[in-house]
């Protein structure tokens, strides 16, 4: 089957086009946030800074105080992954390998939750920090991100490929079932781990709408809280604000780029359900 | 049976936490919904007071709820279309034979979907501007008088579909090129072999094997559409005139504005309501079609 050379030629272009669609946008706010107060409002709009200047990155480090915002990011990010891999891991590989009464229902039931949104439970939860002393801190939008039913779902899912003659194996040798999780199951979930931790990161990193809640305390926000508030700000400050997108974005894509892989094939494991 | 005691000990965890900070505060919006909970009722308890189903009739009977409602229809019934074409569109084109660089390809149409939604909103904010956005300009190029896309409350809606587009159609792209790949390809040459066009191919082999993909893919999509809300917040404010308030954002300025928490409550139970009757309708169909 040898296609016609127009049909080569068509599907190449197209796909050019749609990659200009996607990385247009991004690769302009690099470029923007390169050029001076100002000059990207003229016309016709340049696509390049006259002489690159890193001004804007100084005033949003400076004044604007991005460099705060984004160690809260990290911070927040980098915990809710650790938690969220204990205790995703634990549950996801009991629900796959462990027998207990109930285990099957249990875990329907937990799927069914998945249809309800996020935000129904939002506002009782913002009471309930409150009442825990939590608004306002870390810990507020660290521990009700600690475990999640798409992160068991995604380890049960892996650990259900665990051969069952290697546990029963080490139950004849005697050993307890935490010490053959932490000796043989961990280093074969090493990679269902690794794509864990990366969808735990980003979701951590970009989430908006709970830590708006939750973190009214300018010092603690995260990025996207802090750059959205700058943007109701500095609406005329084009350059400045692309600087702040240009960081906070860039380090879940880099870390997305290092570990596309693991990204991808944690995707489509968790949306083959049932 | 240690195995069975050890195995409450690995669950125990991760089920405190989704009990305690989700299926509990779920229970307990429910509640919430059907008392006057606000400002007077956070500073002292002794404040609050049932009213049934008081607050969701209060805001079936509030013009902005419909308002928001509307918009938010407008928004899952255009954007979602439009996304899946898109996305199938693409993956269509990765999964061709005749496409060069195509895990490049690949991977620059899904960088859009592990970016920050607030940082890119701004990115558009800009694209979008009405003197002096990218998008008029290439309009002017054309021959299209600009178009003030934010400002305007015809245009608020298209212009935060055409970012929610670009965003997010990488997502079910993958999905459904994994899909694509699992046709197995006789089928393809023997269609090929009996003369069938692209077209028929496409048709009668490519759309009846995405089936339980699209299926998928639709309600996914569906119930991530329906929770709108950073996008609006960066961009519109809700605004113009009220054109990009989605449910979810009335639901976040009567919680949070206004500290209106058991009116709140009851509009995200609406919500719930609306995402999960959808899914059920969508899933309807899908098995329909598959019996047909």
């Amino acid at each position: 089957m040898n296609a016609p050379r127009w049909q080569t030629v068509l599907v190449n272009v197209t796909l050019v086009l749609l990659a200009l669609f996607a990385l247009f946008p991004l690769l302009w706010m690099v470029s923007v946030s390169f050029m001076r107060p100002g000059e990207a409002s003229s016309l016709p709009p340049p696509l390049l800074p006259e002489a690159a200047t890193l001004a804007n990155y100084r005033e949003l480090f400076g004044r604007a105080g991005m460099g705060r915002y984004l160690i809260n990011s990290l911070l927040i990010a980098s915990a809710t992954t650790a938690l969220a891999i204990f205790f995703n891991l634990a549950a996801g590989y009991a629900f796959a390998k462990l027998r207990f009464a109930g285990r099957e229902r249990l875990f329907r039931t937990l799927l069914g939750a998945l249809v309800i949104p996020a935000q129904v439970a939002m506002i009782p939860l913002f009471l309930m920090m409150k009442g825990l002393g939590l608004v306002n801190s870390y810990g507020g939008v660290i521990v009700p991100a600690m475990a999640s039913v798409f992160g068991i779902f995604l380890v049960r899912q892996y650990a259900r490929s665990i051969p069952d003659e290697l546990l029963e194996a080490a139950r004849m040798d005697g050993a307890g079932e935490w010490r053959i999780f932490a000796t043989i199951v961990l280093p074969l979930l090493k990679p269902i781990i690794v794509t864990l931790a990366i969808f735990t990161f980003l979701a951590s990193w970009n989430d908006f709408m709970w830590p708006l809640i939750v973190l009214s305390d300018a010092a603690r926000q995260t990025a996207p809280v802090a750059l959205a508030a700058l943007s109701r700000e500095h609406v005329q400050d084009n350059e400045l604000m692309m600087a702040g997108s240009v960081v906070t974005i860039l380090p879940v894509l880099v870390l997305f780029l290092a570990l596309q892989r693991h990204y991808l094939a944690g995707l489509l494991l968790g949306s083959v359900k049932g | 049976m240690n195995e069975r005691r050890a195995a409450w000990t690995f669950v125990a965890p991760a089920l405190s936490v989704i009990g305690a900070f989700f299926l509990v505060p779920v229970l307990a919006a429910l509640a919430l919904s059907l008392t006057d909970f606000d400002l007077y009722a956070l500073a002292d308890l002794r404040n609050l007071r049932f009213v049934w189903l008081g607050n969701y009739i209060d805001v079936l009977r509030t013009p902005l709820f419909w308002k928001s409602l509307g918009n938010t229809f407008y928004f899952v019934l255009a954007g979602v279309p439009l996304s899946i074409a898109l996305s199938l569109g693409a993956a269509l084109l990765l999964d061709s034979k005749l496409a060069r660089f195509r895990g490049f390809f690949r991977t620059a149409l899904f960088a859009p979907v592990v970016t920050t939604v607030v940082a890119v909103a701004v990115i558009w904010r800009y694209l979008f501007h009405t003197r002096y956005g990218l998008i008029n300009y290439a309009l002017a190029k054309i021959g299209i008088a600009p178009i003030d896309w934010l400002g305007d409350p015809h245009w608020s809606m298209p212009a935060i579909i055409l970012f929610a587009v670009w965003k997010n159609f990488g997502y079910n792209m993958i999905i459904l090129l994994a899909a694509l790949q699992g046709i197995p390809r006789d089928l393809y040459e023997a269609a090929h072999i009996d003369g069938a066009s692209l077209v028929q191919r496409l048709r009668h082999i490519t759309l009846p094997m995405l089936r339980p993909a699209l299926l998928l893919v639709a309600i996914i999509t569906v119930s991530g559409y329906f929770q709108l809300f950073a996008e609006p917040y960066v961009m519109t404010l809700g605004g113009p005139l009220q054109s990009t308030v989605s449910v979810l954002y009335f639901m976040y300025e009567e919680g949070f504005t206004w500290w209106s928490l058991g009116r709140a409550s009851a509009i995200a139970f609406l919500l719930f309501a609306l995402i999960l009757a959808s899914t059920l309708l969508l899933l309807r169909a899908g098995r329909r079609g598959e019996a047909a």
